[in-house]
């Protein structure tokens, strides 16, 4: 009996220390495949966003697999859902971690991307997001980024505006209450005063108050303003173009990336965005052969047509491909290490990419031209 | 001439906020409660509105009076669900607190069922409005017939109130319901009846408001409710009359300061309008003053 016993006790031992292996076991990754996870809203309000991303990667992976994958080695991809909830968006990536990601791709929106950051950091995952475009998501050395910062693009879009002479008084309507909003507008204020841009109305509105436009769009109108800008996301502005166009205003509107998604919103007349114009790396009708290949499978798969979320997800992968390549990175290396050769690698590379030729710096901020984007009939058209 | 067009801003939101106004005065006047779900429930007006218009192609009038139908018995349910049982409860903060738990629930509930995407109303009116002094000043076809309406509104809960028997039993139960009810009043019944006008009026501020700013979340009916409130306190709660005359004027007091102090400080400028209300005259503009008896 006492033996008996005594078996039990070393085999239920030996069980727990088998299940704590394996636990470790499970934590590394596994030696042949190059994991790569992604983080974005799938569910609610940025769904758009997060989704794109999600479809995008997932493009990029599979034809990079059929081709024979990265170095001879296949990718798996996983993605996680955070509803633009900065601190789900912490659980999925240690969701992620668990499952034994190298490289993240994400978070997709700048708060979100920001608190994982930190976590990152800890780690030192590598860490790439492809749309936070927020000062700080690329504060820490492991963390780059595919599109413009918030800064970058108020500046490129006040040279855009003054360069093809768009307009030369300006209203800017902006949310006061959001880092992207009012990032983009300090940056486009100071770069409109260097181009002789004359700002006649700058009115802010916040997270609260974000329905009644009729001041804002009256003191553009009594400034005189001949376009409008608006660094906001496309739901205020459609209300916007609603409000202005039942005052009988037209002025010329152009926006930013925040605007990509305006036709997409459900149920609004899509006549009110005509001649919206926004400054976007990604113009889903260009005609080199990568952008048409991309749009073409994107569409025969997901059925809707690309957007700048997409294009962006879809340089970050490759962008991946091209430094694992450029360094010789091993899926059988630890994640610090591989994050170590990726800082150096990132600054090495040059992605011929849907959003441009990309270069990066450490500092983690991409060198790309912008293209300018305006609706028609409903699509969006190069500019040039 | 642009202070006219700014001046005539305010009137149309606070036709808005005088309309929502009505529903909320109207439940705190009888019920002697303030249902913070009120909000919410002009929310559940609007996804009704716009499922039944935008989703199913029917014409709006269709959408007004499934609304209001089924707004009607949201307010009831709510009644007799979740404030009812706590009429009693020792503190009046009980109720107010459920209050503010069915705003979250209808606000997730709205959540989970259309999604947090924004979805573009289909107004459901379609009058331009009139223009004056050669296209200078436009006053929006929303904002007349949201006033008119407001009106009517008005007029029909006074007389209502004033002149039919329903009507008088909610002034006795406003008064003292234990009274009321030895008098042979049914104070369960005239609760009821009182939310689900309430509730009816929810229905129809929703149907003007979404007309006049054309975007839908769960959060549509959420800072409207809270600027409708603090139109009632300034009005007068538990006052119709003063509901309409508050709602007007912090509409035009909320654009005016948008356009001459600061569109970032608007907000502030009503709320801090509730503080000085509160600690100049508690019982607002037309409300009564009632003396303790020592």
């Amino acid at each position: 009996m006492r033996v008996l016993k005594k078996v039990v006790s070393v085999m239920t031992a030996s069980a727990m220390a088998m299940s704590l292996l394996a636990g470790c076991g499970g934590a590394k990754a596994s030696s042949d495949t190059f994991k790569i996870g992604s983080i974005g809203p799938a569910t609610g309000g940025g769904a758009a966003y997060g989704l794109a991303v999600k479809n995008a990667i997932q493009l990029a992976v599979d034809e990079i697999n059929e081709a024979g994958g990265i170095s001879g080695k296949q990718v798996e991809y996983k993605f996680e859902d955070d509803e633009l909830n900065a601190e789900k968006s912490v659980n999925a990536y240690n969701t992620l971690k668990d499952w034994g990601m190298q490289f993240l791709i994400g978070s997709v929106t700048s708060a979100c991307s920001i608190a994982v950051s930190d976590k990152t950091k800890q780690d030192n995952m590598f860490q790439l997001t492809p749309s936070g475009s927020a000062e700080d998501c690329t504060k820490y050395e492991n963390v780059f980024r595919v599109c413009f910062s918030d800064p970058n693009q108020g500046l490129k879009s006040a040279d855009y505006i003054a360069d093809n002479n768009l307009g030369t008084k300006i209203g800017v309507i902006y949310d006061s209450s959001d880092v992207y909003s009012s990032g983009i507008y300090q940056k486009f204020a100071e770069e409109a005063a260097v181009k002789g841009l004359e700002i006649v109305s700058a009115e802010a509105f916040n997270a609260d108050n974000k329905t009644d436009f009729s001041v804002q769009i009256q003191k553009a109108k009594d400034g005189g303003a001949d376009l409008i800008f608006l660094p906001i996301y496309y739901t205020e502005a459609s209300l916007i173009l609603q409000q202005a166009a039942r005052d009988g205003y037209a002025p010329k509107f152009f926006g930013c990336d925040g605007l990509d998604g305006l036709t997409a919103v459900e149920n609004f007349d899509a006549s009110l965005a005509e001649g919206v114009m926004l400054l976007t790396p990604f113009a889903a009708d260009a005609t080199d052969d990568l952008t048409v290949k991309f749009v073409t499978s994107y569409k025969e798969k997901f059925g809707e047509t690309p957007n700048q979320f997409a294009a962006d997800a879809y340089d970050a992968v490759y962008a991946i491909k091209a430094s694992i390549e450029k360094e010789g990175i091993t899926p059988d290396m630890k994640v610090s290490d591989i994050c170590d050769k990726m800082k150096t690698a990132m600054t090495e590379i040059e992605v011929a990419g849907l959003t441009g030729t990309i270069t990066w710096d450490a500092s983690g901020e991409p060198n790309k031209e912008p293209k300018g984007v305006i609706i028609e009939n409903g699509a969006y058209k190069s500019m040039e | 001439m642009s202070f006219l067009t700014y001046f005539i801003n305010g009137l149309s939101l606070g036709s808005i906020y005088a309309i929502i106004a009505l529903g909320y005065t109207m439940v705190y006047g009888i019920a002697k409660m303030l249902n913070f779900a009120h909000g919410d429930f002009i929310m559940v007006g609007c996804y009704v509105i716009f499922t039944i218009v935008a989703t199913m192609g029917l014409p709006p009038v269709a959408g007004i009076v499934v609304a209001i139908i089924l707004c009607t018995l949201l307010g009831v349910t709510t009644e007799k669900v979740a404030y009812k049982p706590l009429r009693n409860a020792g503190s009046p903060l009980a109720v107010l607190i459920t209050a503010i738990g069915v705003s979250y629930l209808l606000q997730n509930a709205a959540l989970l069922i259309f999604g947090a995407d924004t979805k573009a109303f289909t107004p459901v009116i379609t009058w331009q409005g009139i223009v004056l002094a050669d296209g200078a000043l436009k006053i929006q076809g929303v904002t007349i017939i949201t006033i008119v309406v407001s009106v009517l509104i008005l007029v029909c809960l006074q007389t209502f109130i004033n002149k039919t028997k329903a009507g008088q039993a909610m002034l006795a139960v406003a008064e003292d319901k234990g009274a009321a009810s030895l008098m042979g009043i049914d104070v369960n019944k005239t609760i009821s009846l009182t939310f689900a006008i309430g509730s009816a009026l929810a229905a129809i501020a929703g149907a003007l408001m979404c007309s006049a700013y054309p975007s839908l979340t769960p959060y549509t009916g959420a800072m409207p409710g809270i600027k409708a409130f603090v139109a009632a306190v300034l009005g007068g709660i538990g006052s119709i009359p003063g509901a309409m005359i508050g709602g007007l004027i912090l509409g035009i007091i909320e654009i005016l300061g948008k356009t001459y102090v600061s569109s970032q400080l608007s907000d502030a400028i009503v709320f801090g309008i509730l503080v000085v209300v509160l600690l100049v005259k508690p019982t607002g503009i037309l409300g009564k003053n009632i003396q303790e008896k020592v």
